[in-house]
């Protein structure tokens, strides 16, 4: 009991203190492909805390609920953070929420960062909450598809059990599975507002999403909603790592040194992702927002396909 | 005996329906009525949740027709709809003594809210089929009087007499449903259907039956046309009361006809019930997005949750009838579980509509806004309703919603072709309902709520007394306590569950943490209790660090706005824009959106517009060609008017003979 408890604040302070670095590292893969030499990769840890110490300016009719949603907002997506298996499956709260539950917690941060957006009453707020949740609209259902999917082949909904049984031999390789993972792949790029969907670097521009939402935002409650957007991003890295990738993972009750092991093949996968988002985002251009809901439709045909398959027989 | 309790509250609900005739002229008459009726619901309440696990308790009183009686019935089921119901009921009372004051008319109101109360138990309570229809109409014309109480405005006319209409055609299609069930023996009574379920073909039929009078009632798409137009027009309280009340009674009647008087159900009988659940559940949240009267967005919303919640009972019919019962009593449960989910939020968004609407006297959402800073406690739970409702942990209805997706996760052991397709599909409709549904609350609130005042109504808005406030805490707590003890509800519900599927779900009751788990623990278990102490305690701790360690220092100053700060409030989003994206995703295909921008060449100063044309496929592709038939068939029937006697007396013989001749070949 001590040694779960143990791996899973291991796995919470974990996700908190990579989170970070994994933005900062992406940024700096997509420098180098730009033969840029780019911002260091601690940058995002010194923009926290440069954030955090400084005060927060609120607009004059700003409410009760722009002060608490990022607080909210950071506490829904570490919560559900916590509860991807990293390094290690067995996690002691894992039965708390399942991938279902974790995908609604996400859209409870979403819910409050969209509220947040047109508590001010500007027009980049409002449009950046419409746009937002029209992308979600069709994200989340595509999500729930592929959940779906990787239910139906493993026969559970708890990310654990489905990660042990993706490193069990009798999965080999489906067509449900690869469908899930484009599928994945193209939510993870939608929801974490990066390129061809959203720019991250972005300013001043219409089409901004994410940052047209949090522009009134200063200080530390800036720096709680940078912080759960790298959480976010780090979180479907983990997510499809896990799945898609279970190598290494330690096993419940795993001795130190196969915690260890697994906690370098985490770093691995994480690298291996970064690198390749940096990769996509750099060889490919940012689409009108109007073609986003085809890109978001071919998701979730996706994972409606796999699951479909898997309804019409178990071993597709 | 509990039977005998709830026919006394509805036996004094309707002596204080009569009382409140002479009461509404007196000052004091509407906190009397009201008073009376929470007390009658609450003492209803606690008695139908004491029923719940009881054996069922029946009576017979000498109403009714002569010979057959008045049979009535407390078992499981009806014992989760009255606590629906009465609970339901309690909140609007205590709503309404606040609310109720400022009537212009109390006098169109105060009679008819005991008597659509005492008259939703009743329909509840029947246990013989005359009982049930009189009951069923009697509902019908006393939330009809309520939905016309205001009735100089002429769409409330207009609603109400769609309403009515579309009541009657409901009541009729459940008559012709009981007259197959009794069939030519003549038995009306429940004990005796049950004992008699018809024939494959008949119960085919009366499923039909079922589906489109009970659905019309409920709101199911393409009958819902009514709704939208009746639930709005009635007094706040009586909205949330028809919206959060009436459907669960329709709802009540479904699954008291096709799961408990029909017998062992076929294998093809969810399908139907799963498509036009889930067309509900989609359509009606897109509808919800269109509109901008804050009040008619919600009861368009109504109509997705009921989608929801058929979709849980076609599940239920289809695992039943495929031998897996264990499944159908996870399925039935979610949807009854979503039933009383949609109870609780749909309530308190109508109460809080019901302040915005007496603190700034509109319900277009396009001169709202501000709204939480004179109204903070009506934000507060209106939030906590949104948020529910939106499926989001840890509150309540997502647990509902989580539970129906894991019976879905089960359906691939049907055996059913066509179940096997159709599942996915239901499925990934109510994925993009739950998902738009999330949208639909978020422009809601923050239009109404979040921004700023885009009226001087709205700027001026101020918070509303004691006893509204209080109905609207009330439900917010019991949004959050469903949602975090989700097994307390499982089990209350689990007797009714077990005798419509023959199975139940695993006791909830000593799993550890109060987690819940609907079928094996490898499978699935959820805890909202401990999501809730996460994320309260994460962000508390991530709270109290940064104020300790970094900076606590605010600071206000205008808007940033990229700049450009622009204070016109015409530069916020509106609710037509806000929606204008999804609009452009689904709106062009559902309701054929046209958008025409006429802009003025440059240099001439006339202004910019903007028209936007939407179609509503149910009124344009049904119901007004079916009225236009209608109305030609009628011109052409009006020439019987003017028959000869001969001629009449020979209509009569004919058709004499043809019924004598049906009933030969058939009895």
């Amino acid at each position: 009991m001590i040694h779960a408890l143990l791996v899973q604040g291991l796995q919470m302070a974990l996700v908190l203190a990579i989170a970070p670095l994994v933005t900062g590292f992406v940024r700096v893969v997509k420098a180098r492909l730009l033969r840029r030499r780019g911002p260091p990769l601690l940058q995002p840890y010194f923009d926290l805390a440069r954030l955090a110490r400084k005060e927060a300016v609120l607009a004059q009719n700003a409410s009760w609920l722009f002060r608490a949603a990022p607080y909210l907002i950071f506490a829904a997506t570490w919560v559900a953070a916590a509860l991807v298996p990293t390094f290690a499956t067995g996690l002691v709260f894992s039965w708390t929420a399942d991938l279902i539950a974790i995908t609604a917690l996400l859209g409870s941060a979403r819910f409050f960062l969209a509220l947040a957006g047109m508590d001010v009453g500007t027009s980049f707020g409002g449009l950046g909450a419409s746009r937002e949740v029209m992308i979600a609209s069709l994200a989340e259902p595509a999500l729930i598809m592929i959940v779906f999917t990787l239910a139906l082949v493993a026969g559970s909904t708890q990310l654990s059990t489905v990660a042990e049984h993706m490193l069990s031999a009798h999965v080999g390789l489906r067509v449900s599975l690869g469908l899930a993972l484009i599928g994945l792949t193209m939510v993870a790029i939608a929801e974490n507002a990066r390129i061809p969907i959203d720019n991250p670097a972005t300013h001043l521009e219409l089409t901004m999403v994410h940052e047209a939402m949090v522009l009134e935002y200063s200080g530390r409650h800036l720096a709680l909603i940078e912080l759960a957007a790298s959480l976010k991003l780090t979180l479907y890295l983990s997510l499809i790592a896990c799945v898609f990738l279970p190598w290494g993972l330690a096993p419940a009750g795993a001795a130190p040194a196969v915690l260890a092991l697994g906690m370098l093949a985490y770093g691995a996968k994480l690298a291996l992702g970064g690198a390749l988002l940096g990769l996509f985002e750099t060889v490919i251009a940012k689409m009108r927002v109007f073609r986003v809901p085809d890109f978001l439709g071919a998701a979730l045909m996706l994972g409606l396909l796999g699951t479909l398959l898997l309804f019409v027989s178990r071993s597709f | 005996m509990a039977v005998v309790v709830e026919l006394w509250c509805v036996a004094a609900l309707l002596a204080l329906a009569v009382l409140a005739v002479p009461l509404s002229r007196a000052h004091a008459g509407s906190p009397i009525v009201y008073g009376g009726a929470l007390v009658l619901s609450l003492i209803g309440l606690g008695n139908a949740v004491a029923a719940l696990a009881a054996p069922a308790g029946t009576l017979a009183l000498p109403l009714g027709l002569p010979g057959t009686g008045a049979h009535f019935r407390l078992d499981g089921l009806s014992a989760v709809f009255l606590a629906i119901v009465h609970l339901c009921g309690a909140s609007a009372s205590l709503y309404a003594i606040g609310y109720g004051r400022h009537a212009d008319a109390p006098g169109r109101v105060l009679p008819f809210f005991p008597a659509f109360l005492a008259a939703m138990s009743l329909v509840l309570l029947a246990d013989d089929a005359y009982s049930f229809l009189f009951a069923w109409e009697s509902m019908s014309l006393a939330s009809w009087a309520l939905v016309i109480a205001d009735h100089r405005a002429a769409e409330n006319r207009r609603a109400a007499y769609v309403y009515l209409v579309m009541a009657s055609f409901g009541t009729f299609l459940l008559m012709l449903a009981f007259g197959l069930l009794a069939g030519t023996a003549g038995i009306y009574d429940f004990v005796g259907l049950r004992a008699h379920p018809p024939a494959a073909l008949v119960g085919g039929v009366v499923l039909g039956l079922a589906l489109l009078g009970a659905g019309s009632k409920a709101g199911l798409v393409p009958l819902h046309a009514w709704l939208p137009l009746a639930h709005p027009a009635a007094p706040s309280h009586v909205s949330a009361l028809m919206s959060a009340g009436m459907t669960k009674v329709a709802v009540y009647g479904f699954l008291r006809i096709v799961f408990d008087l029909m017998g062992p159900p076929q294998w093809w009988w969810g399908i139907p019930v799963l498509a036009a659940g889930a067309a509900s559940a989609a359509l009606g949240v897109l509808y919800a997005l269109m509109q901008s009267d804050i009040k008619r967005a919600l009861a368009y919303s109504t109509i997705e949750n009921i989608g929801i919640v058929f979709v849980g009972l076609g599940l239920a019919l289809a695992f039943t009838a495929n031998a897996l019962p264990a499944a159908g009593a996870l399925a039935l449960t979610a949807a009854l579980f979503h039933a009383l989910n949609h109870a609780l939020f749909k309530s308190l968004l109508f109460f809080g509509a019901g302040a915005v609407l007496g603190a700034t006297g509109v319900r277009d959402m396009e001169r709202m806004g501000g709204l939480i800073h004179g109204m903070p406690v009506t934000a507060f739970a209106m939030l906590i309703a949104c948020a529910a409702i939106s499926a989001l942990p840890p509150l309540n209805g997502f647990v509902s919603e989580w539970l129906i997706f894991q019976a879905i996760l089960i359906s691939p052991e049907l055996p059913a072709w066509g179940l096997k397709l159709l599942v996915p599909a239901a499925g990934a409709l109510l994925a993009l309902a739950a998902a738009l549904a999330a949208a639909c609350f978020v422009r809601l609130y923050g239009i109404s709520f979040l921004g700023r005042p885009r009226g001087p109504q709205a700027a001026a808005a101020r918070e509303v007394d004691r006893w509204q406030l209080g109905a609207m805490l009330a439900l917010a707590g019991l949004c959050v306590l469903a949602g975090v003890l989700p097994g307390l509800v499982i089990d209350a519900m689990a007797p009714a569950v077990a005798a419509l599927t023959g199975a139940r779900m695993p006791p909830q009751a000593g799993v550890a943490w109060l987690s819940i788990i609907p079928v094996a623990e490898s499978r699935s278990s959820y805890n909202g209790l401990l999501v809730l102490v996460f994320v309260a305690g994460s962000a508390a701790l991530v709270a109290a660090a940064i104020h300790r360690f970094a900076s606590r220092a605010v600071r206000r100053a205008p808007a940033w706005d990229c700049g450009f700060p622009n204070a016109g409030l015409r530069t916020q989003y509106t609710a037509s824009s806000f929606a204008q994206p999804i609009r452009r995703v689904f709106g062009a295909t559902v309701f054929s959106a046209r958008e025409q921008i006429h802009m003025p060449p440059p240099g001439d100063l006339s202004p910019a517009r903007f028209r936007l044309r939407l179609v509503d496929p149910a009124w344009d592709g049904l119901y007004l060609p079916l009225a236009r038939a209608v109305w030609a068939l009628s011109g052409r029937m009006n020439a019987l008017q003017y028959l000869s006697i001969r001629r009449y007396l020979a209509l009569v013989f004919g058709a004499l003979v043809l019924l004598l001749l049906v009933l030969a070949l058939w009895g």
